[in-house]
C-alpha cells in the first residue's frame, strides 16, 4: 500500500549509510566493474532511461533499491492485518466486497513487488525472513490499530492517499522493473483512496454518532499519515543519493507539503476538521502552514513501540509457522511429478489443469 | 422474476435464501483467512474465492428480498435476521480448522456448486438461470483451486497426507445435507425452477472418488448425517459468526452505510 517516503527514509539509517560507503569502495576497488560499465549506468541514469535486471549497476544501487521495494512489499502485505481486522464485521455486503477486493489487491501488489525485488537477485523467502526477525522494516503506519469502521475509510483515504503521493514519482524511477510495477500499483491505489473518502463521505453525512466516529479516525489518523513521508530533509541524509540515483524525485518535505496541500480542502468536503490548529492556507506561499510534527512519537513508533508492532510481526511470523508443512507438501508434490514425468511421462499427473480435470471427470 | 406466475413465489424465495446464505457463509468463513494464509499467493486465492461468493450471495439475497415482497434488502437479510433463520447448509459454517480442513470444504462444497450451477442454468426461471450461467464459471475455477491442493497435501508429505485425510474425514458427515431431499427443492424441482438435490450427488461422488484417488488419499464413510441448516437449526459456532458478521450493521440501527 505504500512506499514509505524514501529508500530507508525510516528504519534503515545505518543500512543505508553503510550502502553509500561500501558505493564509494566499490567504486575504488580494483577488479571493479570496469569504468565504461560504471560510465554506461550513469549516462543511463542521465539520459532518464531505465536500468533493467541484466544492466551492469553499483551494488550499493541495487542494495538500495532492495531494500526499498523490500520495504514496500512488506508494507502491502503487513497493511493487510490493520484493513483485514474489518472485513467480517464490515456494515453492508457492498462495504464487505469493496473491502475484500482491496485487501486481495494488497496481497496483489506484495507479490508484484517481491517479484520486482527477485530481479535484483534476492529470494522471497529471505526476504519475508528479514521482515519476520525485523532486519527489514515496513511502513510505521501500519503500527497503528484500526479501532473502528471509520478507520477504514481513514485508511484509504489518508494513508493510500499519501502512498499515492510517494508513490506517483516512482512510476519514473530509474529501476524499470520497481517503475513498471508502480504504474499498475498506482492505477489500483487510486481506487482504494477513492473509496476511503467516498466511506468517510457517508459517515461524515450520516447520523451524529457515524461523524463523530468519522472526525474519531481524522483525528488519529492525520499526523501518522504526515509522518508516512519521513523524516524532514534536513535529517534524511541519504535521501540525496536516492535522488541522484533518480529512484526518488523529490524531498520528503516536498511530498509532504503536497500531501497537506491536497486534503485540507478534501476534509473540508467531507465536514471534518483536521486536528491541527496551525493549518492554515498561507497565500504568499500559495501552501498551507501546518504544525509540528511530534517526530519523537515516529521514533518510538519505529523503535518497536507502537501500539502494534508486536502484535504485527507475531501475526505474520504465525501464518507463516503454520503454513510451513503446506508448504513443505507442494515442494514435496512437485519433487514427485517429477520424479514420475523422469520416469514416465505417460503417466505423469502434471500441474496441466486440462489433464487434472480428467481425473476429476472420471 | 420467476416467469411462471404458477410457481408460489415465497417458496422461490426460500429457494433463493438457500444458495444465498450458502454462499454469504462460506464467504464469511473464507475471508477470516485474510492475512493468515500459508503463502501471499493463498491470500489471494482465498480473498478471490470469498469475493466470488459474496457476489452470487448478494445476487441471490437481493432476489430473495425482491420475491418475497416486504422490502427488504440484500443487507436486512444479511444483517438483521437471526441465526435460526438462516438457511445455509451445516457444512459451509464449519470452523476453517487448518488450511487441509479448509481445502476439504472447498473441494466437497465448490464440486457441488458446480453441479449444482451446471444444472441450474436450465432453470425455467430466468434469474437462476442467469445466476447460474455467470457463477458456475467462478466456481469451476474453485473447484480446480481444491483439487490441486487436495492432489499436493494428499501426495506431498507424510504430515500433509495425514491432515488432509483428518480433513475429509471431520467434514464428510456435513455432506449428505447438500444432497437431502429439501421440501422447497423439491417442489420447485417439479416446475424446473430449481434442481432436485439427489440428482447431484451421483456426479459429485464420482468427480469426489476420482481426486481422493489420485491424491492417495481413502474415500471417507460412516453413518452419522448431521444436517438441519436448511430448517435453521446450526451448529454452536454459528451464532459466533452471525454475531461477528452483525454487531457493527445493528449497532447503529437504521444508519447507512
Amino acid at each position: 500500500m505504500t512506499a514509505e517516503g524514501s529508500a530507508g527514509t525510516e528504519g534503515a539509517a545505518g543500512v543505508a549509510g553503510a550502502a553509500g560507503a561500501e558505493a564509494a569502495a566499490g567504486a575504488a576497488r580494483p577488479g571493479a566493474a570496469p569504468r565504461e560499465l560504471q560510465a554506461r549506468f550513469e549516462e543511463l541514469i542521465a539520459a532518464d532511461e531505465r536500468v533493467e535486471p541484466r544492466d551492469w549497476m553499483p551494488e550499493a544501487y541495487r542494495k538500495t533499491l532492495v531494500r526499498q521495494i523490500a520495504q514496500h512489499a512488506h508494507s502491502e502485505i503487513i497493511g493487510m492485518q490493520p484493513e483485514g481486522n474489518w472485513i467480517t464485521r464490515a456494515p453492508s455486503l457492498r462495504r464487505k466486497a469493496i473491502l475484500l477486493a482491496k485487501v486481495q489487491d494488497e496481497a496483489g501488489h506484495g507479490l508484484y513487488l517481491y517479484a520486482a525485488a527477485e530481479t535484483l537477485g534476492v529470494d522471497r523467502a529471505d526476504l519475508l525472513d528479514a521482515l519476520h526477525t525485523g532486519r527489514q522494516k515496513y511502513s510505521s503506519i501500519f503500527n497503528y490499530p484500526t479501532l473502528t469502521w471509520a478507520d477504514i475509510g481513514a485508511i484509504g483515504w489518508l494513508v493510500d492517499g499519501a502512498a499515492i503521493i510517494n508513490q506517483i514519482p516512482l512510476q519514473r524511477c530509474s529501476y524499470g522493473p520497481y517503475a513498471r510495477a508502480m504504474v499498475r500499483i498506482c492505477k489500483e491505489e487510486s481506487f482504494h483512496q477513492r473509496q476511503g473518502f467516498e466511506l468517510l463521505h457517508d459517515l461524515a453525512h450520516g447520523t451524529p454518532e457515524q461523524h463523530a466516529m468519522a472526525q474519531d479516525a481524522l483525528d488519529r489518523w492525520w499526523w501518522p499519515s504526515l509522518m508516512m513521508f519521513g523524516p524532514p530533509d534536513a535529517e534524511s541524509a541519504h535521501s540525496a543519493q536516492s535522488m541522484a540515483w533518480r529512484i526518488k524525485r523529490h524531498s520528503n518535505d516536498d511530498l509532504r507539503q503536497r500531501f497537506v496541500d491536497i486534503s485540507a480542502p478534501q476534509a473540508e468536503a467531507l465536514g471534518l476538521t483536521i486536528p491541527d490548529p496551525d493549518l492554515r492556507w498561507n497565500e504568499e506561499r500559495g501552501h498551507y502552514d501546518f504544525g509540528e510534527i511530534d517526530w519523537s512519537e515516529f521514533q518510538e513508533v519505529l523503535a518497536g513501540n507502537g501500539p502494534c508492532n508486536r502484535q504485527r510481526v507475531a501475526q505474520r511470523v504465525r501464518a507463516h509457522e503454520d503454513g510451513e508443512w503446506v508448504r513443505q507438501a507442494a515442494l514435496a508434490y512437485a519433487a514427485k511429478q517429477e520424479a514420475k514425468l523422469a520416469a514416465k511421462p505417460a503417466a505423469n499427473l502434471s500441474e496441466n489443469p486440462s489433464e487434472t480435470k480428467e481425473v476429476v471427470a472420471a | 422474476m420467476s416467469t411462471s406466475s404458477l410457481v408460489d413465489n415465497s417458496l422461490v424465495a426460500q429457494y433463493a435464501l438457500q444458495l444465498g446464505d450458502d454462499a454469504l457463509i462460506l464467504s464469511q468463513r473464507l475471508s477470516e483467512w485474510c492475512a493468515h494464509s500459508p503463502e501471499l499467493e493463498e491470500d489471494v486465492a482465498l480473498a478471490n474465492l470469498a469475493l466470488d461468493l459474496l457476489g452470487q450471495a448478494r445476487t441471490l439475497l437481493t432476489y430473495a428480498g425482491t420475491l418475497e415482497g416486504r422490502g427488504r434488502s440484500e443487507d436486512d437479510l444479511a444483517f438483521l435476521r437471526t441465526e435460526r433463520e438462516f438457511r445455509n447448509v451445516l457444512l459451509v459454517e464449519q470452523p476453517n480448522g487448518d488450511f487441509a480442513v479448509t481445502i476439504a470444504r472447498q473441494l466437497y462444497f465448490a464440486t457441488y456448486q458446480y453441479e449444482l450451477y451446471t444444472a441450474l442454468r436450465e432453470s425455467t426461471d430466468a434469474e437462476f438461470a442467469g445466476l447460474a450461467a455467470k457463477a458456475v464459471k467462478e466456481v469451476a475455477y474453485h473447484r480446480d483451486h481444491a483439487v490441486q491442493w487436495t492432489l499436493r497435501l494428499g501426495d506431498g508429505t507424510e504430515e500433509s497426507h495425514r491432515r488432509m485425510q483428518e480433513g475429509l474425514d471431520l467434514l464428510w458427515p456435513y455432506t449428505a445435507e447438500l444432497f437431502a431431499a429439501d421440501s422447497v427443492a423439491l417442489a420447485l424441482a417439479e416446475t424446473g425452477v430449481a434442481v432436485d438435490p439427489r440428482t447431484l450427488r451421483p456426479a459429485w461422488e464420482a468427480s469426489i472418488a476420482a481426486v481422493i484417488e489420485a491424491a492417495t488419499l481413502t474415500m471417507p464413510g460412516g453413518s452419522w448425517q448431521p444436517r438441519g441448516g436448511r430448517a435453521g437449526e446450526h451448529t454452536e459456532g454459528f451464532g459466533l459468526l452471525v454475531g461477528e458478521m452483525q454487531a457493527l450493521h445493528r449497532q447503529f440501527p437504521g444508519a447507512a452505510w
